[in-house]
């Protein structure tokens, strides 16, 4: 869907994507690491499990909420990436954590 | 708390630095509040790298004049906080932002929305599959990431931006598998009259044709076309259109959309200022003086969340706000104020006459207003167009009553990619203007917040 222009200037860091680990420029955002490794869906909608995935990069649609670093929700198009950051699609609605076995 | 600032500017856009830099200036405190990592908003997002970047050259002069905005707000001392989202402005200019772990509140003077503009929903058949985004999303990309396109590519829609970003996809060297034009063939016609006047924009309609030139010379097939779909299983795999009647059918794995941008009206509408139905633009805006100021008195309003008028524009109408600012806080006087004015007032009408030209010119189709039956007009919600007709047969008499019976604009975006659409059906339903009809009832907070964060206002 994408690549990218050479920029071997651009520093790098490594992130997990979907449990596979990518290397990427530093100033990339979650979301736009997800669509360069061509992850596809980066959710599923909550309502009707259909895949959707970022669709406005500019945090307005919400499209891109995904699991970050094991929080649910994260708008990946606004959240820079960071070395070792886990980049996970989001299964469906954010579960509640209250802390107890059942959570 | 922060310490109270003259102004606390909301967006770093050309409009948001601009009034923040001018506003420095003239010795007031400033600070400018912003979601995004770097200055420049959207136009000239992340424009401090991607001048240097390896989109540099494509990107082209109009992109690299956002650098000697953001040096000028840089060398201004005015105050910078970005990665904050605002969610929630009060009445007497305090704003209230987060930082996605913490709020915090910025008590101000005058509050400047300079939040911008964003896409026009585009809803057509398929739009929420995977691989379909908007050209602004495609341009972003470009510029934070260098990020070009690969495999088939369509672009559907209407307007300056597909054309800009077509001919900053082929100067970069990328592929394009074509281009869908569903500009309406009537608009031409109705925006002849405004010609004479957009002739004063001279350079601007130079570039126009320039973008249409390259275009034409780089091969890329354009179909006029008046109807657009996105088909494929669990992603975009297909897009249909209907050139001359008939329907053709493409391979596709990345759509990219556009009808025009509209106002951000979400912050002012919250904050309860006037609103009006701008019929040439087909969007609300909120009801300013030739100061940026609205009918609450601290609440102040630069660039395009104002009505659509360009980069240029927004930057002198951020310089302009400030000026009135000051005045209004009595830091200059009126008749300092008015000189200071003028040589902006004449700038800003070389750029404002070819508007109702490409307003007109541009009017997106009466499907994208309101689509047919089975298009989901809600993303959030998965709401049908159909759905929301449903609701005026059973007597919603506005979008909010719409809103309670079946969730539509009640997701995470808050209305935002289907306010217009929900409008839109509503009127065309029962006969109404949209202005009529009137918008959703916005109300904070204005983005998405755990308890956790709005605790941390407590500490």
């Amino acid at each position: 869907m994408f690549r990218k222009l050479p920029d071997p200037a651009a520093p790098t860091v490594t992130v997990t994507i979907d449990g596979r680990a990518h290397t990427v420029a530093a100033h990339e955002t979650a979301a736009s690491a997800a669509l360069l490794a061509g992850m596809g869906a980066t959710r599923r909608s909550p309502v009707t499990g259909e895949p959707r995935a970022p669709f406005c990069m500019m945090g307005v649609c919400y499209e891109c909420l995904m699991v970050i670093d094991d929080v649910p929700s994260r708008q990946a198009c606004l959240v820079t990436v960071a070395d070792g950051m886990r980049i996970d699609r989001q299964p469906g609605a954010r579960a509640l954590d209250f802390g107890g076995e059942d959570a | 708390m922060a310490e109270m600032q003259d102004l606390v500017v909301v967006g770093a856009g050309p409009a948001g630095l601009a009034a923040a830099t001018q506003a420095a200036e003239l010795g007031l405190s400033a600070t400018v509040l912003d979601e995004q990592p770097a200055p420049g908003g959207q136009i000239y997002r992340a424009v401090e790298r991607a001048a240097q970047g390896p989109a540099a050259a494509a990107l082209g002069e109009d992109f690299r004049h956002g650098l000697s905005v953001v040096d000028a707000f840089r060398r201004s001392g005015a105050g910078y906080r970005p990665g904050l989202q605002v969610w929630q402005v009060e009445q007497s200019g305090e704003v209230l932002a987060s930082d996605g772990q913490r709020s915090e509140a910025f008590p101000a003077r005058r509050a400047v929305i300079a939040v911008g503009a964003s896409e026009r929903p585009v809803p057509i058949p398929g739009w929420t599959l995977p691989g379909v985004m908007t050209v602004g999303a495609g341009q972003i990309l470009l510029k934070s990431s260098g990020m070009m396109p690969s495999g088939e590519t369509w672009v559907a829609g209407s307007g300056p931006l597909p054309l800009l970003y077509l001919s900053q996809i082929i100067a970069a060297g990328g592929r394009i598998a074509g281009y869908i034009d569903t500009t309406p063939a009537a608009n031409g016609l109705a925006a002849g009259p405004h010609l004479f006047a957009a002739l004063r924009n001279l350079p601007y309609l130079r570039k126009g044709l320039k973008l249409r030139g390259v275009l034409r010379r780089s091969g890329i097939p354009v179909h006029r076309a008046d109807s657009v779909e996105a088909a494929g299983d669990g992603r975009v795999e297909r897009v249909r259109f209907r050139a001359g009647g008939a329907w053709q059918e493409k391979p596709c794995d990345l759509l990219m959309l556009h009808e025009g941008v509209v106002p951000n009206v979400h912050v002012t509408m919250a904050v309860g200022c006037a609103h009006g139905w701008d019929d040439r633009q087909k969007c609300f805006r909120p009801t300013l003086d030739e100061w940026g100021r609205t009918d609450i008195q601290p609440i102040l309003v630069a660039g395009d969340c104002g009505g659509i008028e360009g980069a240029r524009a927004a930057e002198l109408r951020g310089r302009l706000v400030a000026l009135g600012a000051a005045a209004d806080l009595g830091r200059i006087d009126q008749a300092t104020r008015d000189r200071l004015a003028r040589p902006l007032r004449r700038e800003l009408g070389r750029h404002l006459p070819i508007r109702a030209f490409l307003d007109t010119l541009f009017t997106p189709r009466p499907e994208v207003l309101s689509p047919p039956d089975a298009v989901i007009a809600c993303r959030c919600e998965s709401v049908t167009a159909g759905q929301v007709r449903e609701t005026v047969r059973i007597g919603a008499v506005g979008p909010n009553q719409a809103k309670s019976f079946i969730r539509c604009g009640m997701g995470p975006c808050q209305g935002r990619f289907c306010g217009l659409t929900v409008t839109g059906i509503i009127a065309e339903a029962t006969g109404r203007t949209p202005g009529e009809v009137g918008f959703f009832r916005i109300r904070p907070p204005l983005k998405t917040l755990t308890l956790g964060e709005l605790a941390a206002l407590a500490e």
